[in-house]
């Protein structure tokens, strides 16, 4: 499904930055019209901006600071994290749908590095 | 100094030398088995909760990685894992629980993470993946999580006995500038109050392990580092023999704990 797909129908990342891993698994099986629960694991350090390197320079701040889920092109969720989310952040929503669709998933930091998922929605079938 | 006296000393040595004998031809475990128990006992139930739910723990990101490692060849075109071992499920069920363990071709004792690199050194031509790198920690887990619920059983008989019994002497040796030996906590008293931690009996069953203090995975050597820097002892080099005798000892202690790799940890 959407292992390993992390790359698909992201815009060329810049070149400082790397492609934000992350996974995106539905709960199943998914019906018309029920909400269906969407996991989202997100492989980030989550750098507060409140820290020192050994060296007693401040580690300036980069976390992921938006989630964005649409369908199409309509926005379905967004979620906007700060520096009190932990490294690694892991977000549950729900969503409910009336037909199979595809919905895309996108993430982006303070840094400016992207990543992005795409997931089939099934309905009836295990996520 | 009577004559009395210096028998009584020789008798005391020989006393102490045939007691050590003793011990060293068969090594007893301090925590009896009916008392042994797995660190993810002294955690509470939200970090088993997160262990447990592969969509939820952090782990299945390098865990994903490692899948990718697996499969994919090195730079330079060298074999796959996957291409010489087969699918990781089969192939590797029960390996972990049986490191450190000696490599028979260089004799020396090697923990899964260089027995993972000698095997991509020698048989890929692939450079080493350095010590506690992302990559590491990636293929070492999925590696190690093929051996779930197999119980740790590791050979120290032969070449390995000597590693065993220089990590044993490390384990029960004070260090550092609190003086402190490891049994001095993780056998004398588990299950009592270190600050907000529980001790626990200090069995390597989950490695490498998800820490939410590291914020990242890690490998047994990091937690064991972690441990020497607590105590203010001397940091030793990720890979020293030190280190890899030290998780020989520490694994014959564990024995018959089921692996419960990617564990998660506070």
């Amino acid at each position: 499904m959407a292992a390993g797909d992390a790359s698909a129908g992201v815009a060329a990342s810049t070149a400082a930055s790397t492609a934000i891993l992350g996974r995106v698994r539905l709960s199943a099986p998914i019906a018309a019209g029920v909400p269906f629960e969407v996991r989202v694991l997100l492989r980030h350090p989550m750098e507060t901006g409140f820290r020192h390197d050994e060296l007693g320079r401040p580690v300036p701040r980069n976390v992921i600071r938006e989630l964005v889920c649409r369908r199409a092109d309509r926005e379905l969720m967004r979620a906007s994290l700060g520096s009190g989310i932990s490294a690694n952040p892991y977000l549950r929503f729900f969503l409910q749908v009336d037909a199979d669709c595809e919905l895309g998933f996108e993430w982006v930091d303070d840094a400016g590095a992207r990543g992005a998922e795409r997931v089939a929605v099934k309905l009836g079938a295990a996520g | 100094m009577t004559k009395a006296t210096t028998a009584d000393r020789l008798c005391r040595v020989l006393a102490l030398a045939v007691a050590l004998l003793v011990v060293g031809c068969t090594p007893s475990r301090v925590i009896p088995p009916a008392e042994i128990r797995s660190g993810t006992t002294f955690g509470a139930d939200d970090l088993r909760a997160i262990a447990a739910d592969e969509d939820a723990n952090p782990a299945t990101l390098w865990l994903e990685r490692g899948t990718a490692i697996w499969h994919e060849a090195p730079n330079d075109g060298g074999p796959t894992c996957q291409s010489c071992h087969g699918d990781v499920e089969a192939s590797m069920h029960g390996v972990a629980a049986h490191y450190p363990q000696i490599d028979r071709a260089s004799g020396n004792l090697l923990d899964l993470e260089a027995r993972i690199n000698d095997c991509r050194v020698r048989r890929q031509h692939a450079p080493a993946f350095r010590y506690e790198s992302e990559a590491l920690l990636a293929i070492a887990a999925y590696v190690a999580r093929a051996s779930r619920d197999v119980p740790i059983q590791v050979a120290i008989d032969g070449a390995a006995r000597a590693h065993f019994d220089r990590g044993r002497s490390f384990y029960y040796t004070r260090r550092g500038q609190m003086n402190l030996a490891c049994n001095n906590c993780h056998e004398q008293n588990w299950g009592r109050r270190l600050l907000g931690e529980t001790i626990s009996q200090g069995h390597p069953t989950g490695y490498p392990i998800y820490r939410l203090e590291w914020q990242s995975m890690g490998s047994e050597q990091h937690r064991l580092r972690a441990c020497l820097f607590g105590v203010r002892a001397e940091l030793l080099p990720y890979g020293n023999d030190q280190l890899v005798d030290l998780e020989l000892f520490l694994a014959w202690r564990a024995q018959g704990l089921p692996i419960e790799t990617p564990a998660v940890r506070r």
